[in-house]
């Protein structure tokens, strides 16, 4: 049987599929439901500072087995009231993740201290959703503001942060860059990636928004290409995204250098069995191919990582991690299990 | 997978609702809904009054905005439609108790059609505010149901609660199944007389709607989304949920109370729940 567990952000889980933001994740509940069914972590919806009930409908567009183009407009209940549901999955002793999202580095940083106050594991910085005025990638696109928004939300919780990335942008490697230097514990890319679908019939477009983001399969290859270029920019751990359903897929993204990733559109297609699906069928691929643990997947397609930084990156990735759980998480004990 | 149809045909049911036909080919089963989108404006969930066959319908009550929008679509005004979405009835009891309230005799007009046909004996517990709201009054005699009415007013049948009449019905005969879609509440007393009685129960459920595809969460209830489990679900199930009958959650996720309308015009009429 092979070993599932992954240490992203210097905490280990269980394994590396986690409940990618905004799937499933208005309720307590939902989120209990998708641990229970073999996700390694669940991450919350993204949460803002007060009440936001998100576009009108239609907020989903169903395009087939290419996947699914959605302008939900960041529902949530806001961070006052949330924290109730969080605490449904936190007693229950699942390993909770907080999205927030803010349009400012003031509303980051508070957003930041009160979701480090509900007893999730780690907090997840939405700089990337495509379709929120004045949220996500408008704020996300600019490495500066990436920076100055994670500096100041590292410097105001103990956490681990995990600043989620656009690929609506020419240089995600940038980006990841300005996430790295702003104190950033991991990367998670990418978000969906902006497109519109049009009514012929009607000559309109058919979500309310108009714009709206594509996920699922259709983008599993940008993501793919994003991790890789990331992996080349930065030594943080990556947590990759995009039309992840399978094994095979995981497999993928772990070559291109993610340490874990998260699933969404999947649970429309599959349910959310897809989590225990994946888990058992990607240690069976591991079993076959002789792999003991993800740490021989990780980054193994860049070629020359051998010879150029193979096993010296994975020594000096796990120092750096070392170094930043001891500087960044103060007083924590070594990862727990989780 | 959305498809844009015409309406057909329109017939005005009651004062206050009218089925919209058109043609949709995908099958569907009793008790599944569609997304129903009026172009340029909402999308709604709207269980399916007519289910079989290419030409299906909605019965559509005036309850908010979008579907005071809806309710006066007129031929050949047109739809977006996607789904159907979610389960529906079990059709197999051969003695069923139907108790429809208010516009939710709407899904349980083709589930007990469907079930008469197949050889059940169904009897209708039907409640509105007044008599000509009740809704499928005839269509459920002509499949052979037994009715049993009830009216806020007491214009026609039992003056009062169609769940008072409900339980009139549990304790006279006895029944493999009950049925029930209408105000929560009062599918709420329904179900707990139904569970207390050892009687298989189900509710069909509404809830905010968002993407239908069991992924958002907007419908989540307790720990089911009601657009895949449901909406049709056990009420042994839906007895056991703290806030089923009491709370749903609203655009943002928030779990807020039903506003219950106050007696008498309210018995029937829908608590202000998700319906837009």
């Amino acid at each position: 049987m092979a070993d599932l567990t992954t240490t992203v952000a210097g905490v280990r889980w269980r394994n590396p599929l986690w409940l990618a933001s905004g799937i499933w994740g208005e309720s307590g509940e939902s989120l209990r439901g998708a641990y229970e069914a073999g996700a390694g972590a669940v991450i919350t919806k993204s949460i803002g500072s007060g009440p936001r009930p998100g576009y009108p409908n239609p907020t989903v567009e169903p395009l087939g087995p290419v996947g699914m183009l959605n302008a939900l407009g960041l529902p949530n209940p806001g961070i006052e009231e949330y924290p109730r549901e969080i605490e449904k999955a936190v007693s229950a002793g699942v390993p909770v993740i907080g999205s927030i999202f803010g349009g400012s580095a003031n509303e980051f940083t508070a957003l930041a201290r009160a979701m480090s106050r509900t007893g999730v594991r780690a907090i997840e910085l939405n700089l990337s959703c495509p379709h929120a005025e004045g949220f996500g990638t408008e704020v996300g696109s600019d490495p500066h503001l990436v920076e100055r928004i994670v500096r100041r939300v590292r410097a105001a919780t103990t956490l681990p942060v995990i600043a989620k990335l656009t690929p609506n942008t020419s240089d995600p490697g940038a980006l990841a860059r300005a996430a790295e230097r702003g104190g950033a514990n991991a990367v998670s890319a990418i978000n969906t990636v902006r497109g519109l679908a049009i009514e012929p019939e009607l000559r309109r477009p058919v979500l309310a928004h108009g714009i709206g983001g594509l996920s699922g399969p259709a983008i599993k290859p940008v993501g793919l290409a994003c991790v890789w270029q990331i992996y080349e920019a930065i030594d943080l751990p990556i947590v990759g995204i995009g039309g992840i359903s399978t094994a095979t897929d995981v497999v993928e993204y772990l070559l291109a250098g993610a340490s874990a990733v998260e699933i969404g559109t999947a649970v429309a297609q599959d349910g959310i069995e897809v989590f225990g699906t994946v888990a058992k069928a990607l240690s069976d691929w591991m079993d076959r191919h002789g792999v003991g643990e993800l740490a021989e997947l990780i980054g193994a397609a860049h070629p020359g990582r051998r010879a150029k930084r193979g096993s010296p990156r994975r020594t000096r990735s796990v120092a750096s991690h070392r170094r930043r759980r001891v500087s960044v998480v103060r007083g924590r004990s070594p990862p727990a299990m989780l | 997978m959305r498809s844009v149809v015409p309406v057909d045909e329109r017939v005005a049911e009651t004062p206050s609702t009218a089925t919209l036909r058109f043609d949709y080919p995908p099958t569907a089963e009793p008790g599944q809904f569609v997304m129903v989108w009026l172009p340029g404006d909402d999308e709604l969930p709207m269980s399916l009054s007519y289910v079989e066959g290419p030409q299906k319908g909605i019965t559509v009550k005036a309850m908010g905005e979008s579907s005071a929008r809806l309710v006066r679509l007129r031929p050949p005004d047109r739809l977006g439609v996607r789904g159907p979405y979610g389960r529906g009835f079990d059709l197999s009891p051969r003695r069923i108790l139907v108790v429809g309230g208010g516009s939710g005799a709407a899904v349980l007009a083709p589930a007990a059609e469907a079930a008469a046909r197949a050889g059940a004996l169904v009897d209708v517990a039907l409640g509105a505010t007044t008599r000509e709201e009740l809704l499928f009054y005839e269509r459920f005699r002509a499949m052979g149901a037994r009715l049993f009415p009830a009216t806020d007013d007491g214009s026609f049948g039992y003056r009062g609660y169609v769940s008072d009449v409900a339980r009139e019905r549990l304790g006279s005969e006895s029944y493999q199944a009950v049925w029930t879609c209408g105000p929560e509440l009062m599918m709420r007393k329904v179900l707990e007389e139904a569970e207390r009685r050892s009687v298989a129960s189900f509710g069909s459920v509404e809830r905010v709607m968002k993407c239908a595809l069991g992924m958002c969460d907007a419908c989540a209830l307790g720990p089911f989304h009601v657009c895949r489990d449901g909406p049709v679900l056990p009420g042994r199930r839906l007895l056991d949920l703290e806030e089923f009958g009491r709370a749903f959650r609203n655009a943002s996720g928030r779990l807020t109370p039903f506003e219950v309308r106050r007696a008498p015009s309210g018995r029937t009429g829908r608590d202000r729940g998700p319906g837009r």
